[in-house]
């Protein structure tokens, strides 16, 4: 049995309340002549005098509070409500029931966060925030934070201290907890980490998630993403099938995408398994599509390359690694790997000539310098150059 | 309720960028004038498209940290921000002069308060001669000094010069430094030859940018002979052709840059006479009253 107590401005609250009618989360409370009527879903009811409100009350405790809680001290904005209900399971759970699992803590994954939230005596919710995957990690283990902007900073780099330019990335970095923040403050955290998902969450399980698709996206930019426009032929949609893989999959983020090429064309591509869904490609995305749209104005060519089965395999096992983030994994004695640093190394002093080019071969006959990749400008150029631009 | 947002352009490559940006949203949600303060970014995320949503707010001022008005201010942050009654002759700017727009965002029911870009706003001439007199560690400076306030050349935008120049122009007419010259990096005067236009032997140089990156910390040092290579950093002040420079990186990460965000909002309408007061005496700026 939990241990639930009302105190006076709840009581208050509720006999303010009631004059108009309450009916919340299973519990029911409204006035009749000199008194109320209390009653709940398990069919529970009580009829008292306006003197005896207090002790009644006392009897709906957990309801009561409950109630007083998602009506005095929890954030009203119908997103952020509903996100905090949906932390507790309180569209599944009935309150006594409720309240037993909230003594305990109730858990719920958002992204790579991990939620805990508790209730007191008088109802008040408080969570504890942390990484998934500090799930069981002791609290000394852990930095405490109290202020949710905090959460801005830590989402900036990953554990490797490498910055992190879209923030639900699945590289969220660990060893951080929020010991002890109030409804307000839980959400403000997750918003800080992952930006704009609880909102989005919201109009989603309303109906009412307003996707912008890849085409409509596209056609919206100007500036020098403009030319991603032109990356389209109506010959299709395998060119997005591929950025979908590339970006979107699960293990390259953790928002579920839930746009397609257009409102009537899927992609080939499972949008994931996401808590919270992607409305539209992002900027990472469209940066790297322009980067594609370029790349991909070239024609196939035929090379021939002089290579063993091994040095084949080997180079799709260098691909295979970095397209999978594992390089750093690969030990460096490890030379039964294929993207071993050694193996690599030995490749390149065997295959490579003096201009780097691949078993000899260059990359343009015609052109004796430079592969058709160097145009002499950096990501880095072209951020501060797209900043000042006017066009 | 009412919110701030203040909107800017993140980075990709560069922790760095969004810093000023969340500095000065902090310094204002500290004074409590506004019920919501947040950030948006062009490349990071809350992005443009998707930040008026994060607010709960129904009044909404919006403030571009941006330095100039132009493809950002004009096109970009209205069109993503769903403001589609927008049009730029609504400001009615000859470049420099944009104050605000009242408009509604069609995915949010809100009213949106659309500021023109900090850079513009006189009180950014304030914010150059604090930054001026935290570089040299001189609350007084100005005698004996050279300023050179500077930024993109009209290559890449237009009312970029414009607000390079007008700054510039406002602090010579302040009486404080011996000279003052809007300096460019694509175009004359260059500011590679910064030493050529002054005769001061100690030259301050501050370069009108939201935040230090590429060209406040790579670019312009090289350029101007601080270094020969940025990665090995230089000394404040620099000696270079018998001339002191005190470079002193962008103005946006100035503290006072907090008080020009309020500014524009309080232009647009918003109340925020006593945040502005509180900010001004927070970050060195109580005596720099905008006009």
């Amino acid at each position: 049995m939990n241990a639930a107590q009302v105190d006076s401005a709840q009581v208050e609250a509720l006999a303010e309340a009631a004059a108009d009618g309450i009916e919340f989360d299973g519990f029911a409370a409204e006035a009749e002549g000199d008194g109320y009527v209390l009653a709940t879903e398990a069919g529970s009811k009580r009829v008292v005098h306006g003197d005896a409100l207090d002790d009644a009350a006392a009897e709906y405790a957990p309801y009561v509070t409950n109630w007083y809680f998602w009506h005095a001290e929890a954030p009203q904005a119908e997103d952020r409500w509903a996100y905090l209900r949906w932390l507790e399971r309180a569209d599944d759970e009935r309150v006594p029931d409720r309240y037993d699992a909230l003594e305990a803590g109730t858990t719920r994954e958002w992204g790579q966060l991990r939620v805990t939230v508790t209730v007191d005596e008088a109802g008040t919710r408080r969570y504890e925030l942390r990484h998934v995957d500090d799930a069981d990690a002791a609290p000394a283990d852990l930095t405490d934070h109290d202020d949710p902007l905090d959460a801005r900073q830590l989402a900036k780099h990953d554990d490797r201290d490498r910055y992190r330019p879209l923030k639900t990335a699945p590289t969220l970095q660990t060893g951080w907890r929020f010991a002890d923040l109030g409804p307000g403050e839980l959400v403000r955290a997750v918003e800080s980490f992952y930006p704009a998902t609880v909102a989005n969450w919201h109009r989603e399980r309303e109906g009412e998630l307003d996707i912008s698709h890849w085409r409509e996206t596209i056609g919206r930019q100007s500036g020098i993403y403009g030319v991603v426009r032109t990356w389209d032929r109506g010959e299709g949609h395998e060119h997005v099938d591929w950025v979908a893989e590339a970006c979107c999959v699960d293990s390259q983020c953790v928002k579920r995408r839930e746009w397609q090429y257009d409102e009537e064309t899927d992609l080939d591509v499972d949008g994931g398994d996401g808590e919270f869904p992607c409305r539209e490609p992002c900027s990472v995305v469209i940066a790297a599509a322009r980067r594609w749209t370029k790349l991909e104005g070239e024609q196939s060519r035929t090379y021939e390359f002089e290579l063993t089965p091994s040095e084949k395999e080997q180079i799709e096992d260098i691909v295979d690694a970095v397209a999978d983030g594992r390089t750093e994994e690969i030990r460096e004695a490890d030379v039964y790997e294929g993207a071993n640093r050694y193996r690599a190394r030995f490749l390149r002093a065997k295959r490579f000539d003096d201009d780097g080019n691949l078993s000899g071969v260059s990359t343009d006959p015609e052109e004796a310098e430079g592969g058709a990749d160097a145009d002499g400008s950096s990501a880095d150029e072209d951020e501060a150059a797209e900043e000042a631009s006017d066009d | 309720m009412e919110a701030l947002v203040i909107v800017a352009h993140g980075s990709h490559l560069n922790a760095g960028s969004s810093t000023p940006t969340f500095d000065h949203a902090d310094t204002i949600r500290a004074t409590g004038a506004f019920d919501e303060v947040r950030e948006g970014f062009w490349k990071e995320e809350p992005s443009f498209r998707e930040v008026l949503r994060t607010v709960e707010s129904d009044e909404v001022y919006v403030v571009p940290l941006f330095i100039s008005e132009g493809y950002f201010t004009e096109e970009v942050i209205p069109r993503e921000l769903r403001l589609d009654d927008w049009d730029p002759e609504t400001w009615d700017s000859d470049g420099t002069s944009a104050t605000h727009a009242t408009l509604e965002a069609t995915d949010v029911d809100k009213t949106v308060h659309y500021c023109g870009p900090v850079g513009t706003h006189e009180a950014m001439s304030d914010v150059i001669v604090q930054r001026a007199e935290s570089v040299t560690g001189d609350p007084d400076v100005g005698e004996g000094f050279g300023l050179a306030v500077v930024g993109h050349g009209t290559e890449r935008n237009e009312n970029s010069a414009k607000a390079i120049e007008y700054h510039a122009d406002r602090i010579g007419e302040m009486d404080r430094f011996d000279e003052v010259k809007a300096l460019f990096m694509d175009e004359d005067p260059e500011v590679d030859d910064v030493t050529d236009f002054f005769e001061s032997d100690d030259i301050v140089v501050v370069p009108l940018f939201v935040a230090d990156g590429y060209h406040t910390q790579e670019d312009i040092p090289e350029d101007m002979g601080l270094t020969d290579d940025y990665r090995t950093g230089w000394d404040t002040p620099t000696e270079v052709d018998g001339h002191r420079i005190w470079y002193s990186g962008a103005v946006g990460t100035e503290p006072l840059m907090a008080d020009v965000v309020l500014e524009r909002a309080a232009d647009a309408g918003a109340d925020v006479a006593a945040a502005v007061e509180r900010v001004r005496e927070e970050t060195g700026g109580a005596g720099a009253t905008g006009d």
